[in-house]
């Protein structure tokens, strides 16, 4: 063999062998391992909501206390142009299961979401999904505790990830996490700080019409609407305030909010 | 373990050190080494990755044909790459995320490459795999002795456990923000190369090119 490998025949022929050999590896390794890297995806997630809305701590608390806590809450699907949660025909009819459905893999696929309008597209995301996971705490009377929301929106480098927890009145914030940017280190990277995000708890999301009050803003921030921007970071911080912005108005999670207020 | 064979799995650890002296596979030195845990994986997965591809390449070396030589190498080690990341994401899934790209990006290290092209093409399998290991841990002496420092004086911290108290936390130590940033690697390697290059004098490299003398005329303007 080793005579005629040079040949055109023979280079086909290591080719070929060589690319089945390495796909048969790789797509055998990529099956075995998928059911473990899925459960690491979303131990991940259920952290962050749980991070997000303070109960976790990842000085404190361990992995294997995540599926505990995380128990607590219940993930609902609403659907964002109504407001409302969607009913279980809905669900069945888009073939949705609560648990499990993922809005960031969705997200291209026509049947669920939408092309925005370069006007209403704030957040820099392109496109708005028709259905959102959110995440509800009841309390030991069956009233609402904590509301986890999902926000995402483009900073300087790529689309930030995170979570927004609200109390109950779905107007004060309980927290927010990014589980997923891309930031310049050391400078837009800092909205995964603690120290940052620990300006976060008590600020009030809607002033006295309704309107979406919370901002980020250079320098220091004043009342409850505002929170500092991070120095050296303008663009990531203009993110963070356009995404706020967005989620939290009428295409986002406005009339869900508001829904849910009235009753 | 005969003198040859031991020779070569640990002449690339100091004497001829893929990053001090043949300077290859700098970007991931600069990009990883901010904390001791992400080095450790990804030395670890360097390793692997050179010895096995080396392993790999050497075993088939006489029936890849001269003309696809390179993008048969890159297939192998690709495809290596690819089994190391997917291991992470399923064993060690955070630090899998802080090593993000850098993993891929083994495939493009000129170490895994060169070694591949230079010596597993030309030796058999077992001395070829030795030789991965050899250099695997070449780079990882390099990169670890970057990391301790830089995680030391940029994060007070080795391994995350704080060493240093910091200012921030109530502690007496002001962390050095460069030593996080791309740059302090460069300096750290550039100081690195100067120390070893003082104590073993062979690695110096000649001067290219002397700077003449003045002569007269211009040293009289």
């Amino acid at each position: 063999m080793s005579s005629n490998k040079d040949s055109v025949g023979g280079t086909l022929k290591v080719a070929l062998l060589l690319c089945v050999v390495c796909s048969i590896f790789i797509s055998s390794a990529a099956v075995i391992l998928k059911p473990m890297q899925e459960a690491n995806k979303t131990l991940d997630r259920n952290k962050n909501i749980l991070a997000a809305a303070g109960m976790f701590d990842e000085q404190l608390n361990t992995n294997a206390e995540v599926e505990q806590l995380f128990a607590q809450f219940t993930p609902r699907i609403v659907d964002l142009e109504t407001g409302d949660f969607a009913t279980d025909e809905q669900l069945a009819d888009l073939g949705i299961d609560a648990a499990t459905y993922d809005q960031r893999t969705v997200f291209t696929d026509p049947q669920f979401s939408e092309a925005l309008d370069a006007s209403e597209d704030i957040a820099g995301l392109k496109r708005q999904v028709r259905f959102a996971t959110v995440y509800l705490v009841e309390g030991p009377d069956g009233e609402l505790q904590d509301i986890v929301l999902p926000v995402s929106g483009y900073g300087l480098w790529g689309t930030m990830y995170g979570y927004l927890a609200l109390e109950g009145d779905g107007n004060t914030v309980k927290g927010i996490g990014f589980y997923d940017q891309k930031e310049t280190p050391g400078l837009g990277g800092e909205v995964t700080n603690p120290r940052w995000k620990s300006q976060w708890p008590g600020k009030e999301v809607y002033n006295e019409d309704g309107d979406v009050a919370l901002s980020v803003v250079k320098g220091e921030g004043q009342g409850v609407h505002q929170v500092d921007g991070l120095a050296g970071a303008s663009l990531t911080s203009r993110g963070v305030d356009n995404l706020i912005e967005f989620w939290l108005g009428p295409l986002g999670f406005g009339p869900f909010l508001t829904n849910l207020t009235n009753g | 373990m005969s003198i040859d064979t031991k020779s070569i799995l640990v002449k690339p650890i100091f004497a001829n050190n893929p990053i001090a002296l043949q300077i290859l596979g700098v970007c991931s030195a600069l990009a990883v080494t901010t904390g001791l845990q992400v080095t450790v994986v990804m030395c670890i997965a360097l390793t692997v990755v050179t010895a096995f591809s080396n392993l790999f390449i050497s075993m088939v070396r006489k029936f890849i044909p001269n003309s696809i030589r390179i993008i048969a190498q890159m297939t192998i080690i690709a495809s290596l790459v690819i089994a190391v990341d997917q291991t992470l994401q399923a064993f060690a899934y955070e630090i899998s995320k802080q090593l993000s790209v850098f993993v891929g990006l083994i495939i493009t290290n000129c170490i895994v490459m060169g070694r591949a092209e230079a010596f597993a093409m030309k030796n058999p399998p077992g001395l070829s795999f030795l030789d991965g290991i050899g250099n695997g841990l070449g780079y990882s002496v390099v990169l670890l002795s970057v990391a301790t420092i830089r995680e030391l004086f940029g994060s007070g911290s080795l391994f995350g456990v704080q060493v240093l108290p910091l200012v921030s936390n109530g502690g007496w130590y002001q962390p050095n923000g460069l030593m996080l940033l791309a740059p302090s690697a460069f300096f750290i390697i550039g100081f690195l190369i100067w120390g070893l290059r003082a104590v073993r004098v062979e690695q110096e490299e000649k001067d290219e090119f002397k700077i003449a003398p003045h002569t007269v005329q211009e040293a009289a303007h």
